[in-house]
Order: C-alpha cells, then sequence, then structure tokens
C-alpha cells in the first residue's frame, strides 16, 4: 500500500477558533493507481491533499494517520518533509499562469528539483530537464528549456510543471484542479499525458477536481467529498453508473445534458454548502439534501459498504444499496 | 531589447533636457538679477548693468541658455565669481568628498534594509515584525542632520573616538573613512528606515505569490525560497524606489555635509548662496539633478537585467 | 503598521491614537504661543545665556539668553504655517492637474504625468536652494519651493485614483444620465479619492516640516527674530561643547512632530481603507 490515510481531520484556525474543515477522511492508495477527489469549493479535498505535502496554511492542526510509503507523515519534522517533497510526492496546481517563477528560465526551474534532491550538478540537471521537457511533448526542448514563463501559453505551462513534478520520479503525483484554468481543448491532452506518464512509470496519481467527466475518464476510483469529509467512494464505473448518495446523485444531475431540449433549466443543488464548524455533527449535507430526515442532523455517519469496495455513508442507504 | 534601451535612453535625455531648461529657468528669470545679487542690495543701477554686460546677462534666453550648455557639454561650466577659479576644478574637488559620502550611505542603507526588511517579513504579525516597522517609523521621522548633530554629540563630544567633521584629504584613506562614517550613517539611517517598509512589502507581496507554493512543493526550505524565489521578484520594486530616494539622499547629503564641515558639493552649494555666486550654484544643481536622472536610467537597466519581461516590450 | 500591531479598538488603532495625540501636542503648542510663553519668543537676554534647565527656564536658555522653552513654542508656528500652506498649494494645484488628466485622457494625461515625472529629480530642498539663490532667504520662498513639489505629487495620486473611481460603474452611470464633468468630478470623484488625499496630506505634511527645518538649519529658511526649530539646531552646534542640551529640544521637537504625523497618516489610512473596514 502507497498511501494509506486513516481518520484524517485538519483544523484550520479562524478569528472564533479552530474550525475543523476535513473529517473523518480514511482512504487507501496503491502504487499506480489513479484516486479522483471530486466535490466543490470547500468540500476540503484541496485541503486534504496538501496535508500531505506538508504544506497547509499557518496554525492547520492535523490529527490522524497519513502513512506514505509505511511512515506516517503527521511526525516528521519540516526538514524530513523538504526530503519527501518534489522527490517521492510530487504536486502541480491549479494556475499554470502564475505557479511559474517569471524571472527563472524554464530549464532552471524543472532542473531545480533535481539539483536538490539528487544532488546534480547544473550541466547535467539542465540536460535532464531537457529530455523531462521532450516527454512532456513540447516542441523544441531545447528552446523551451531557455525561454521564460512569460513566452510560454497555458497550456505549454502547465506541460513544464508536470515536467518539474516527475523530475525525480515521484511514487505519488497530485494534482488539483490540474486542467481548470486551461482551454477546453488543451485540458483533455494535458489529463492524457499524466495518464500516460503515470502508466509509464507505475507512479499513482491523486486527481482532485470538481469535474466529474474528468475523473471519469481518468481515475480507476472516486471519492466524492463535501462539507469536509468523505460521502461516497469506489470504483468510478459503480460509483458514477449507480450512485447512492444523494448528493452523488445530484451532482450527477446537475451535469448539462446532451441533447437535452434548448432551454431546460439545468437542475442545480438547492441551498449552499455549509461553512466549516468547530464541531461537525451529523451529515453536512442535512438540509440541502432531498431525502434528510430528523436523525440526519445528529447521527454520525456511518460507512455501508457494497460490493467492490463501493462505500456510502449516508443514513438512509441499507447494506444492499436500497434506501431505507 | 534594444528598442527598450533606445526608448530608455530617449527618456533620460529628455529627462536631463528639461531638468536643464527647469534649472536655468528659475535661476535667470530675471537677466540682471545675478549681477544684482553679486554686487548686493546697495550697488547703482550703472554697476549693475556694466556687471550684467560683461557676463553676457543682457543676451536673450535662448543664447544664454545654448551658451551654458554647450559649455558644460565641453566640460566649461564657467568661472566662479567667489573663489575666481574654474567651476570646473571647483566641482571636481568637491566631488571627491560627495560621492563617496553618497555611495557609503546607500551602501549602509541598502545593507540594514535587506537585513531588517528580511527578517519582518520571515517574521510577519510577530512581534519582531512589530518591532522592526516601529523602529522604522521612528528612523523616517528622525530629521538626517540632526541625528548627524547628536551622533557628533555622542562620539566626537562625548566619547572623543571619531572626529567632529572637517575631511583630512584622500591622502589617508583610513582617516579619510573615518572622517566620512558618521555623516553617512546619518543619511544611510533615515533612508534604511524608508528602504526597509518598501523591502518588507515588497517581499511580503511577492511571497504571496503562486510559485512561492510551487518552490515549496518542489522540496525548498522557507529560507531558500525566499532568497532564491521571493527576493529577486521583490528587486524592482525595491530598486526602483531606491532609486527616487537618491534624490533625498542628495538633498540630506547637502545638510549633513553643512553639519559636519565637509568640503563637497552641498557645501559649495550653500557657501556659494552665501556668496552670490549665482553661476555656481547652476552648475552644482543641475550636476545633481543629472546624477539623479542618470542614476534612475540606471535603475531601469538593473531592473530590466532581473526581470526578463520588461525587456521583451518596450514597457 | 497598526495592521501589524494588531489590536485596535474599532477604527483607533495604537498609530491612530499616538498619532493624533503628537499632532494634538503640535498643533496645541502653536496655538499656545500666540497667546502666551513663559518668556517673549526672541528676547535676547546675554546675561542669562546657556543657563541649565532651572524652575525659571525649563528647559535653560541659548546663547543669546532666549528661553528655550518658548523659542518650541514659536518654533512650532513656523512649522505648522509651512506645513499648512505648502501642502494647500500641493493640494489644489495638484488635485485640479491630477484631475484634468483623469478626465482628458490621452496625450494630456501622458504629457502631465511626465512632467510630473521630471519634477521627481529635484526634491523640496534643492528647489528651495535654486529659489533662495534667486530670490533671497526667508519663509515665503521656502513655502513655495516645499508648495511646488506638492504639486505633482498629489496630481498623480489624484489622477490614479479617479481613473480607479472614473471606471466604476456608478460614474458611468452619472454620465449617461446627463450629468456634466464637474458635477461629476464634485459629486463623485472627490468624495472617493477624499480618503487617499487626507492620508497623503498628512504625509506631505510631514515632510514639509523637515524640508523647512532643513532650510532653516542652512539659514535659508526663516530668519531671526522668527523662531524656527531648524535655526535652533543650526545655532546649537556652535555650542556642541558648552551646551549640548540645546542640540537636543528642537530636534527632538522636530522628530515628534513629524513621528506624530505619519503616524496619523498610517492610522488614518487603515481606517478610511474600506477593505480593512469590512475586516473589522
Amino acid at each position: 500500500m502507497l498511501l494509506d490515510i486513516d481518520n484524517l481531520a485538519i483544523d484550520l484556525p479562524s478569528p472564533d477558533g479552530p474550525r475543523r474543515v476535513v473529517y473523518d477522511v480514511s482512504y487507501s492508495l496503491e502504487a499506480g493507481e489513479s484516486l479522483g477527489v471530486v466535490g466543490e469549493s470547500g468540500s476540503g479535498k484541496t485541503m486534504s491533499a496538501l496535508a500531505l505535502m506538508g504544506l497547509l496554511p499557518e496554525g492547520a492542526a492535523v490529527s490522524g494517520a497519513l502513512r506514505f510509503e509505511g511512515e506516517d507523515v503527521t511526525r516528521f519534522g519540516e526538514a524530513e518533509m523538504q526530503k519527501l517533497r518534489g522527490d517521492r510526492i510530487a504536486m502541480i496546481f491549479q494556475e499554470p499562469m502564475t505557479a511559474l517563477n517569471p524571472l527563472h528560465r524554464i530549464g532552471a526551474q524543472v532542473a531545480e528539483p533535481l539539483i536538490l534532491h539528487r544532488g546534480l550538478p547544473k550541466a547535467k540537471a539542465w540536460a535532464e530537464a531537457v529530455k523531462l521537457l521532450d516527454r512532456v511533448k513540447l516542441r523544441d526542448p531545447e528552446r523551451m528549456a531557455h525561454a521564460y514563463p512569460f513566452a510560454l501559453s497555458g497550456g505549454e505551462r502547465q506541460r513544464a510543471m508536470i515536467a518539474m513534478a516527475l523530475s525525480c520520479g515521484p511514487k505519488l503525483i497530485i494534482a488539483d484542479e490540474p486542467t481548470t484554468a486551461l482551454d477546453v481543448t488543451v485540458q483533455a491532452r494535458i489529463l492524457d499525458l499524466l495518464a500516460t506518464l503515470g502508466a509509464q512509470s507505475n507512479m499513482a496519481m491523486l486527481l482532485v477536481s470538481h469535474d466529474l467527466a474528468v475523473i471519469a475518464r481518468h481515475c480507476r476510483r472516486v471519492l466524492v467529498m463535501y462539507g469536509g469529509t468523505i460521502m461516497e467512494s469506489g470504483p468510478v464505473d459503480a460509483v458514477l453508473r449507480n450512485a447512492l448518495h444523494p448528493y452523488t446523485r445530484a451532482l450527477l444531475e446537475a451535469r448539462p445534458r446532451h441533447g437535452a431540449p434548448r432551454g431546460e433549466r439545468l437542475r442545480a443543488i438547492a441551498g449552499s454548502a455549509p461553512p466549516a464548524s468547530a464541531k461537525p455533527t451529523g451529515c453536512p449535507f442535512a438540509g440541502r439534501c432531498p431525502m434528510t430526515i430528523d436523525a440526519c442532523r445528529v447521527t454520525p455517519l456511518p460507512t455501508v459498504e457494497l460490493e467492490h469496495g463501493h462505500r456510502v455513508r449516508c443514513l438512509r442507504v441499507d447494506a444492499e444499496g436500497r434506501l431505507k | 531589447m534594444f528598442a527598450f534601451l533606445v526608448q530608455r535612453f530617449i527618456v533620460l535625455v529628455a529627462t536631463l533636457v528639461f531638468a536643464s531648461l527647469a534649472v536655468f529657468a528659475v535661476l535667470e528669470i530675471l537677466p540682471g538679477n545675478a549681477a544684482q545679487t553679486m554686487l548686493g542690495a546697495s550697488a547703482t543701477p550703472e554697476a549693475v548693468a556694466a556687471l550684467a554686460h560683461k557676463l553676457g546677462l543682457d543676451q536673450p534666453f535662448a543664447t544664454r541658455y545654448a551658451a551654458w550648455i554647450l559649455g558644460a557639454l565641453h566640460g566649461d561650466f564657467g568661472q566662479s565669481y567667489a573663489y575666481n577659479s574654474p567651476i570646473r576644478d571647483l566641482i571636481a574637488q568637491r566631488l571627491a568628498v560627495s560621492a563617496p559620502l553618497a555611495l557609503l550611505s546607500m551602501a549602509i542603507a541598502a545593507a540594514m534594509a535587506l537585513v531588517a526588511g528580511v527578517y519582518a517579513a520571515e517574521r510577519r504579525g510577530r512581534p519582531g515584525d512589530a518591532a522592526v516597522m516601529a523602529a522604522s517609523q521612528v528612523g523616517l521621522s528622525i530629521p538626517n542632520f540632526w541625528l548627524a548633530i547628536v551622533l557628533v554629540l555622542l562620539f566626537a563630544v562625548h566619547w572623543r573616538i571619531a572626529p567632529a567633521g572637517g575631511f583630512p584629504g584622500w591622502s589617508d584613506p583610513g582617516r579619510a573613512f573615518a572622517a566620512l562614517i558618521l555623516p553617512a550613517i546619518s543619511l544611510g539611517v533615515v533612508q534604511a528606515a524608508i528602504l526597509t517598509r518598501v523591502t518588507r512589502s515588497a517581499l511580503l507581496e511577492a511571497l504571496n505569490e503562486d510559485f512561492i507554493r510551487t518552490a515549496r512543493a518542489k522540496g525548498l526550505s522557507r529560507r531558500a525560497t525566499l532568497w532564491r524565489h521571493a527576493l529577486p521578484n521583490a528587486m524592482t520594486p525595491i530598486l526602483t524606489i531606491m532609486g527616487l530616494q537618491f534624490a533625498n539622499l542628495i538633498a540630506g547629503a547637502i545638510v549633513v555635509e553643512n553639519v559636519f564641515v565637509l568640503p563637497g558639493l552641498g557645501r559649495l552649494i550653500v557657501q556659494s548662496i552665501a556668496n552670490r555666486d549665482a553661476l555656481v550654484v547652476e552648475d552644482c544643481v543641475l550636476l545633481l539633478a543629472a546624477f539623479v536622472i542618470a542614476l534612475n536610467f540606471v535603475v531601469d537597466l538593473a531592473c530590466a537585467a532581473i526581470d526578463p519581461r520588461l525587456r521583451s516590450r518596450a514597457a | 503598521m497598526s495592521a501589524v500591531v494588531g489590536k485596535t479598538r474599532g477604527r483607533f488603532s495604537a498609530s491612530l491614537t499616538l498619532g493624533l495625540a503628537l499632532v494634538a501636542l503640535l498643533l496645541a503648542a502653536a496655538a499656545l504661543s500666540l497667546v502666551w510663553t513663559p518668556y517673549p519668543p526672541g528676547a535676547i537676554d546675554i546675561p542669562h545665556k546657556l543657563l541649565t534647565p532651572s524652575a525659571a527656564h525649563w528647559l535653560g536658555t541659548d546663547a543669546l539668553g532666549r528661553d528655550v522653552v518658548s523659542e518650541i513654542l514659536a518654533g512650532a508656528r513656523v512649522s505648522i504655517l509651512v506645513g499648512v500652506i505648502a501642502v494647500g498649494i500641493g493640494l489644489v494645484f495638484g488635485v485640479l492637474l491630477g484631475l484634468l488628466a483623469a478626465a482628458a485622457k490621452g496625450i494630456v494625461e501622458d504629457a502631465i504625468m511626465k512632467l510630473c515625472d521630471f519634477t521627481f529629480a529635484f526634491p523640496a530642498l534643492l528647489s528651495a536652494i535654486m529659489l533662495t539663490a534667486t530670490y533671497g532667504a526667508g519663509v515665503v520662498n521656502a513655502i513655495v519651493a516645499i508648495g511646488i513639489y506638492n504639486v505633482p505629487i498629489f496630481a498623480k495620486l489624484t489622477r490614479a485614483t479617479a481613473n480607479g473611481v472614473l471606471a466604476r460603474e456608478f460614474t458611468l452611470a452619472a454620465r449617461a444620465a446627463g450629468r456634466g464633468p464637474i458635477a461629476i468630478a464634485f459629486d463623485h470623484v472627490l468624495p472617493n479619492i477624499a480618503p487617499q488625499l487626507i492620508v497623503q496630506a498628512t504625509i506631505q505634511f510631514a515632510i514639509a516640516i523637515l524640508a523647512e527645518a532643513a532650510l532653516s538649519y542652512l539659514g535659508l529658511g526663516a530668519q531671526p527674530p522668527q523662531a524656527s526649530w531648524g535655526r535652533m539646531l543650526s545655532d546649537a552646534q556652535n555650542w556642541m561643547y558648552v551646551a549640548p542640551r540645546l542640540a537636543v529640544f528642537p530636534g527632538l521637537a522636530v522628530a515628534l512632530s513629524v513621528l506624530g504625523l505619519n503616524l496619523l497618516g498610517d492610522g488614518l489610512r487603515d481606517a478610511l481603507d474600506p477593505r480593512l473596514r469590512a475586516r473589522r
């Protein structure tokens, strides 16, 4: 098991005291596997990813166990985390336009992890960087390496970011909305690239997105998060074709339908996501959920196990996957 | 890149021309005035007119301006009425004191500001940051010539470990520097206060950028991220403000030179005003303005050297 | 600075309170000096020169027997006079110029801004020196020079903030409703740029006091018998070995006044910033 998260909870400081933005999150990831994390803003999906890197904001408190390759990284000091980051776990972010240092050449930025973690001399690291830029299918990698970020398009910059992330051959790559800021046509190509490269080096991928379609295409398993915790999880086919949690179903229904008649209204989910509180009780979706009953607000979320690793956390779903 | 340099150079020349016009206009706006001030209020109109004619002051504005500028470009700054020697020589002598003083002050200010600014930015919101901000607030409220006097009181009068004033000449570099150190500190401290704030805020802005998160995700330490990624991005606003502040530094140096009785340009200007030596004042002021303008041009070049985005478009 | 210090009671941050206190002290000193000082300012009394502080002379006397406290109180007058008029000149002409630039746009705007940039090569002191060389020393020349130096600063600030305001919807709405540019300027633009102008004015006031002190120190500002802190410092320098205390008080007066104004400016900036206000 590459990654084993057990009961992760994250508290962020706020003027009114600590708020619990992630709680009760447990999942695991095998080597080479791709796991999608889907949810709206505020669902805690990005925070859980940042926790793996130890890059949470100042004052954040993490509890639970985050086991990577058997070691619990929540116990790591800053120096150990620095050795981990960029080397065994890499992360790429949402905004390629601003994620690169405008004053350094692309080659230097891609080479930086190699110099840092592998101790390569500059010239060798640069040569490696050019090879990496070629691997991510950038045209004329030599010239790209000498270019500055402002000369590149969004898609090109994201490819460079991927090259940078792959440089030390990480076991796990976390991609936080890697294509949201890109044109639709470019999105598919970047994601395919990630998938291909992942398969080539048996690299696991944690893909965080709000876009179900993206997850469906590129991930084997999926976690659906809402209000800081997991609502449903399992193999992508099972969850998307046979969604059992009311939230997942609402998400699926909210997508614009292909071939729908003109003027058909989108089915939005009424209400808005709850703000994080100090002590979450019951189900965060209670109230917004069309199936809410009184017990939903107070009873801690159960975990209903269905076949093939498909899990649902809802009071109203029974062990056969039927509504109670 | 070339277009950028050319454009900047044109701005430089235009600014110099404008500055020279401004100086000349202010100081020569009353044609007979230079002669009048030289001879004093009790001079007869005939004496004034005679002197004015002798100095060519009754010629049209444009002619006098052209003569002055052409002379300056050839290195001929005219003759000092009070010292009865070529102004060029006077200026050269005085520059030997003022230029090192200005550089030393700027160096002190930059060093202090870098240390304090980085320190404050690293400890943002914590007591260390508040302390630096409070100190800089006090620092920029202190008149530099008062600080100079206080330093003289402490180090020269009370403890007697530094000279109270005067300049022994460059033949003994050790003593020469000793004479410049207190003046440089009084000028540098105030500049440092201003630059510390600029450094801190520029760094904080840079630290807020996305590429900082990327750098940390690569495994860089906080310190390495600040020095290698944040600071270079903060340099452009810092250097720009340093350039703008140079004018204030020079103005401050004029006063401080008088506190320490240093034979620099500043003292020459003040003495020449007392001596009613208008041409000297004119030339010195023009020279100082030219330095400031030239320095800002150099700062522009430096910023373009650091930031590739500035050189690709003729911003 | 108050954002860093953190402790705020409503809008009254530490900066703002301390700044207000110091500035009030400055104004009070000047006002008081108009009706009463321990001794007449400028009253020379050679037999009692260079006295140490005592009950009769709280801060002692200077080389001509003048009472230091009285000189300092009277000196506040000059500082405030120069500050108010110089900043006033800068405000009035600078704001007009800036509004003109923002409204005219295009070449006019660029030309005005370039003109302002040119003047930054001439700090207040240098301009004052030039004027003094031509027209002689005195408070008036000091005021004019510092005032002229303030104009481009306010012009640039006005233009920048006015552009921001003009781009917002409500001014577009006003223009659509047929209001003329002058009405828009007064009804919409000025009220919205007023906070920044006020903050900048306090800062420029502080700079004006510093500049006036420097000029007086050089003998180019207020002339005797008019009391001025800068000139007091210059006099004190002659007696450094005999009565070092004489150099402390006028300089302290300048420093505290400038500090007060800077703190006030910082505090006002935080108090008037609508974004920071929303956070409280």
